[in-house]
């Protein structure tokens, strides 16, 4: 290639990739760095002490912090039951769907639809599910399950039901989401390896747990990765159903962050606390990028 | 599950986890009709789902109590304005990083890639001064601008003209077509899959921002639906009607992009597979925006 025409094509990509670099560059390389940077200074905003350099102080009191470390463990709960949960029902449904199904398109919308609702939405709506009393949806489905052994709580205001109330509006919302990359998943597994497993003499258990799953692998990883790193990012219902109580029984990081940073005005701490959070997200998608370097199922 | 009564059971398990899943959302639609004092005392009875009377009074209540056209026109322009820019933006870095020979390329793709493992919460803080500093609080462009640019666009659209087979482009250049000629008349027309993907996904994250507005706005100038719903979920006097009113129009339009344009929704999901894996072609990613039977 001649070289006018070779400076051309240079000159071209920078033209087409400069917006969108600079873009990135402005509002997601330089905040992050700002947060990083913030984290190692005193800086609370309206506070009369002189800006200086604290070393790692901020980071010590975050984890110092019992309401901090509360929120964490919320966190970590709230992955724990989600993550498992969310999977095996979407597991279900993606089998439930897979296969020969009139009708499929429909099914499949049906489970989808919560997934492009805003979560503000959802939040909300489940409030209204989670109504106190004999008259509100969800005590009321418990009484009939119980045979009306159950007695009606007000959940969101109980420390003991506030944050499973949350997770049960997650799983709501999501379940759908899995389901679909898990039947993309189950659609991309090829037939003969079922029908030499048949013709093994393998029944349907063994077809599902020696095809069916190693088959899966790198959707389920995905989705249990992903699903993983939304429950740390856990804000809009809770901001909205709880806002992180009874006494921080749903505080979460991301909500943390928020008054630390929004209500109390201390910026540092929020940084802290932001930088914390970044390397939780990281060690979860490292750990995915190497789950999923196994792959090669099946050749 | 072979022969017919297989096939029966199976619709009939499928039939009533969809009915209890969809529930919720049936009982939105219908206490939004509902006499407002009637949607709490009747809800868990089946009257919530099947009403003695249906009237459009709680929509009429949500236009008298709240400038609810505002909050719709906000989020209208906010979520497609940041299509329309991420769009304009995302689509040319992607085929300049996978089309275009240029000595920096490798760099600004792994620039690129590093910043997708960022998630917005790990930015919102310090943005939040940014865009205060920058006097953009309580704006439209606080909440388009920063959002136009997006990395995972840019992979997805990096990977879909890195698919593309190169035989048009090529005979665009034959035919003396520049490298920016060749990307907007020949690439950008055939990009369609790559773009709906990211435009519905942008779109549904816009549509659905809570956080980043809740932080950026403070009054209801610039204020968009999902802050206004919370807002309005704790406004007294508390009047469920209402509030259902508000979240039914709410979602409309979300629902009715997802009845038209399903086929881009599903992929969009399904899209987000390949987000933190290097290699492309894996396991989680369907067939180039041909989902099956949509």
């Amino acid at each position: 290639m001649p070289a006018t025409a070779e400076r051309t094509e240079a000159r071209a990509a920078w033209l087409l990739s400069a917006p969108a670099l600079l873009g990135l560059a402005l509002f997601l390389a330089l905040p992050f760095a700002l947060a990083v940077a913030l984290s190692f200074t005193n800086l609370q905003l309206g506070s009369p002490l002189p800006l200086e350099l604290v070393g790692l102080e901020q980071y010590a009191r975050v984890l110092a912090d019992a309401r901090f470390r509360q929120a964490l463990g919320n966190n970590l709960v709230f992955a724990a039951v989600v993550v498992p949960v969310q999977t095996a029902c979407a597991l279900g449904l993606a089998l439930l769907l897979h296969g020969r199904l009139r009708g499929r398109a429909l099914y499949r919308a049906a489970f989808f639809l919560p997934v492009v609702f805003p979560l503000a939405l959802v939040a909300v709506l489940w409030v209204l599910l989670y109504a106190p009393g004999p008259g509100g949806p969800v005590n009321r489905a418990l009484a009939l399950l119980t045979l009306g052994h159950w007695t009606p709580r007000d959940f969101l205001h109980d420390p003991a039901w506030a944050l499973p109330a949350i997770m049960v509006t997650s799983i709501w919302q999501g379940v759908g989401f899995q389901m679909v990359i898990l039947l993309a998943g189950l659609q991309g597994i090829p037939r003969h390896l079922y029908e030499a497993a048949a013709l093994d003499g393998a029944g349907r258990w063994a077809r599902f747990r020696h095809v069916t799953l190693p088959g899966l692998r790198n959707p389920l990883v995905f989705t249990a990765l992903v699903t993983t790193i939304l429950a740390f990012r856990l804000f809009d219902q809770v901001r909205i159903m709880t806002r992180g109580g009874p006494a921080g029984a749903t505080a979460t990081v991301v909500h943390e962050i928020f008054e630390a940073a929004y209500v109390r005005a201390q910026a540092a701490r929020a940084s802290a606390m932001t930088v914390v959070f970044f390397l939780i997200v990281l060690a979860v998608t490292l750990l995915q990028r190497r789950l999923a370097a196994h792959r090669r199922w099946a050749g | 599950m072979r022969g017919r009564m297989g096939a029966l059971a199976r619709h009939a398990l499928l039939l009533a986890l969809a009915a209890l899943y969809l529930y919720p959302v049936a009982l939105m639609v219908v206490g939004s009709l509902k006499p407002d004092a009637l949607v709490l005392p009747e809800l868990a009875t089946w009257r919530g789902l099947f009403p003695r009377e249906v009237s459009l009074q709680n929509y009429r209540d949500v236009f008298e109590r709240v400038d609810f056209l505002r909050f719709l026109g906000n989020s209208a322009w906010i979520a497609g304005a940041t299509v329309v820019l991420g769009l304009a933006v995302n689509a040319p870095a992607g085929y300049a990083l996978a089309r275009l020979r240029w000595r920096a390329r490798r760099r600004v793709l792994a620039f690129a890639l590093a910043l997708l493992v960022i998630p917005f919460e790990a930015v919102a803080v310090p943005l939040f001064f940014q865009v205060s500093w920058l006097g953009w609080r309580d704006t439209y462009t606080a909440q388009i601008v920063p959002f136009a640019a997006n990395a995972f666009s840019i992979y997805l659209l990096y990977s879909f003209f890195l698919d593309l087979p190169r035989s048009l482009e090529e005979a665009a250049r034959v035919d003396g077509a520049g490298p920016l000629r060749t990307f907007l008349l020949v690439a950008l027309p055939n990009a369609r899959p790559a773009l709906a993907t990211c435009a519905v996904l942008t779109f549904l994250t816009q549509w659905g921002s809570f956080l980043w507005p809740l932080m950026v706005t403070s009054g209801e100038r610039v204020r968009p639906l999902p802050v206004a719903l919370a807002a309005f979920h704790t406004l007294p006097p508390l009047a469920w009607g209402d509030i259902l009113a508000f979240a039914v129009m709410m979602v409309a339009p979300v629902v009715a992009l997802f009845v038209l344009f399903q086929r881009w929704f599903v992929v969009g999901a399904a899209y987000t597979g390949p987000r933190s894996g290097q290699s492309r072609g894996a396991a989680q990613r369907p067939q180039e925006g041909r989902p099956d039977d949509v």
